[in-house]
């Protein structure tokens, strides 16, 4: 064998590709045991007794897990979809316009759920939700709604700005020449246009929404569990693969939602 | 816009003015709804929690309507219920320092860990590079309670990593990482780890290369030239990247509920143990605020420096 000098090459670092290569290592390996262990015919979790999809229906007729999927589902549908509407017209109100006097504080509020901690948001709404539940006793899901949402507003906000500050005037401008009323312009040439980045931020929204533990933690009434809460409090007692099969399956919605979110945003005009 | 040609100047600038009336109202009624939902669920809480960190302690939770400074008090010190003798609280500060240690330590490793993968990623040829990317974007997305369990599982005692360890032989009893600060430290790397080489890989895809082979062409090491010519030239991308792992850290609370145990809290921990056994509310407003501040001022130091970099490099 030659062992040939490697040439010279100003962009390599050595050992850099090698610790690169650990890190996406390091970033999948843990996954792995997770996924596998799905599908263990076994009770336990670190013994593999065979190939079994038990606990997948386990999980599937755990009437706790069945209640806890749909709201999950229903809650995360609501609050990316007033989230994402709320949020469009946020950014058509600060983008692409003459600078105005607190359009910077605007901004600011709409990223405010990003910068302070989750916990300290949670405390927060706990203390007020107590004080409204005990003034009208009203125990319901608005609480947890309306959390969600706002929340969700600056993840749904900033694809959809971000595609804004990509198109022009041009094409509104010439609609309007043509007589197109502001409305019909809305509609037929920029909220098409706009599309992508709204479909974006309300996927990005729902994964969010479907995701929260600690906010929706300290904000439920007492039966009102969502997949990860009740997930949080199962982790608490004797783990089964159950957990194993419940992750998979929010893992994988993850992925396949991620994966969309990706090819959309990369269609750029 | 349906202009009458008017000759005069002025008519002219006040139709503009009125349109950019116009146009401001349009846009501020535009943000209203969003503006709206935050301020309840968002801003509105915390000048609520202000009040009641300003509170007294109800006997079973909750508070009662009356003005104290008490709960500040406790955050730093502690009251002898007998004799009335006043001490540091050790517990609260010990649990503080163990935040801020591993939060440092996080950001730290992160880096560490970090700073060859953006750079890895950067220096892929441009067709791969999104594959990359996306790879890294992916753990992001998913669910930290997931990402964290999944964690639990593999350094447990009959997990994975134990398993792998005494298969090979380098240990014969398996070791005792789970609800440890190490797992904590562990996890909340791996959780967070994306903040920080998405940041660094944004500025690294500016660097221009040609001052790298300039440096080589004066006879720079491999060394020098990450230091002194790379380095400074993503260091904003290092500064976000930082700022975006520990922030998340100090406020963190699932990751070490999950790994700590129980018995290794941190600040998101000692908050919920306030609203939960403690039965302490203002205490626990006034912890929340705590962080809070500190959150505000890391994130201060970072936009400063930001504004100092770009003050810096002319731009």
């Amino acid at each position: 064998m030659v062992i040939r000098p490697r040439p010279f090459s100003i962009k390599r670092m050595p050992g850099f590709s090698l610790l690169a290569l650990a890190c996406f290592f390091a970033l999948y390996m843990p996954l792995a045991p997770l996924v596998v262990y799905s599908f263990n015919a076994g009770n336990n979790i670190a013994l593999w007794e065979g190939l079994s999809l038990r606990w997948y229906v386990a999980a599937w007729e755990n009437d706790l897990v069945q209640s806890a999927a749909i709201r999950s589902v229903v809650v995360a549908t609501i609050a990316s979809v007033i989230a994402t509407v709320l949020a469009t017209m946020a950014a058509l109100g600060t983008t692409r316009t003459r600078p105005y006097r607190g359009q910077t504080s605007i901004y600011a509020m709409v990223n405010q759920p990003l910068m302070v901690p989750e916990i300290v948001t949670a405390v927060a709404l706990l203390i007020l939700f107590a004080l409204i539940k005990e003034s009208t006793g009203y125990h319901g899901y608005a609480y947890l709604v309306i959390a969600h949402t706002a929340f969700c507003i600056p993840f749904a906000y900033l694809p959809i700005r971000a595609r804004l500050e990509g198109m022009d005037h041009v094409l509104e401008t010439a609609a309007a020449d043509l007589y197109a009323t502001p409305w019909r312009t809305f509609t037929k040439v920029t909220l098409p246009l706009l599309l992508p980045g709204i479909l974006a931020g309300a996927m990005l929204a729902f994964v969010i929404s479907l995701d929260d533990v600690v906010i929706t933690e300290f904000v439920k009434s007492a039966g009102q569990d969502t997949l990860p809460t009740y997930m949080l409090g199962q982790l608490r007692r004797n783990i089964t693969p159950e957990i194993n099969a419940i992750s998979t399956v929010l893992l994988g919605v993850s992925v396949i939602m991620v994966t969309v979110i990706f090819f959309l945003s990369r269609k750029k005009t | 816009m349906s202009s009458q040609p008017t000759g005069d100047r002025q008519g002219f600038e006040s139709l503009e003015a009125k349109a950019y009336q116009r146009e401001v109202r349009r846009n501020l009624l535009l943000s209203t709804p969003a503006l709206i939902v935050l301020f309840c669920a968002a801003s509105g809480p915390l000048l609520i929690m202000l009040v009641f960190s300003f509170l007294t302690a109800g006997d079973y939770g909750g508070i009662k309507w009356q003005f104290s400074t008490e709960a500040w008090f406790q955050v730093a010190f502690y009251k002898d219920i007998f004799d009335e003798t006043v001490t540091i609280a050790d517990a609260h500060l010990s649990i503080f320092w163990r935040s801020v240690k591993l939060s440092f330590l996080t950001t730290l490793v992160a880096f560490l860990l970090g700073f060859p993968t953006a750079y890895f990623i950067a220096t892929r040829p441009v067709e791969t590079r999104n594959i990359w990317l996306f790879l890294v974007t992916i753990p992001f997305w998913t669910n930290l309670l997931i990402r964290t369990f999944a964690i639990l599982e593999i350094i447990r005692n009959q997990g994975l990593v134990n398993t792998v360890l005494i298969g090979l032989g380098v240990i014969d009893q398996p070791l005792d990482m789970l609800f440890t600060d190490i797992a904590i430290l562990l996890g909340m790397t791996y959780v967070y780890i994306p903040l920080m080489i998405l940041p660094i890989y944004a500025s690294m895809e500016r660097l221009d290369f040609r001052l790298v082979e300039a440096a080589y062409d004066l006879y720079a090491s491999r060394w020098r030239v990450l230091m002194r010519v790379i380095l400074p030239l993503v260091k904003p991308g290092v500064i976000a990247g930082s700022i975006l792992v520990f922030i998340p850290s100090l406020g963190a609370y699932v990751t070490p509920r999950v790994l700590g145990g129980g018995k290794h809290l941190m600040i998101g921990n000692l908050i919920e143990l306030q609203f939960g056994q403690g039965r302490n509310w203002p205490l626990g407003a006034a912890l929340s605020l705590t962080l809070l501040v500190i959150v505000m001022v890391a994130l201060m130091v970072y936009v400063r420096s930001v504004q100092k970099e770009g003050a810096g490099h002319g731009h």
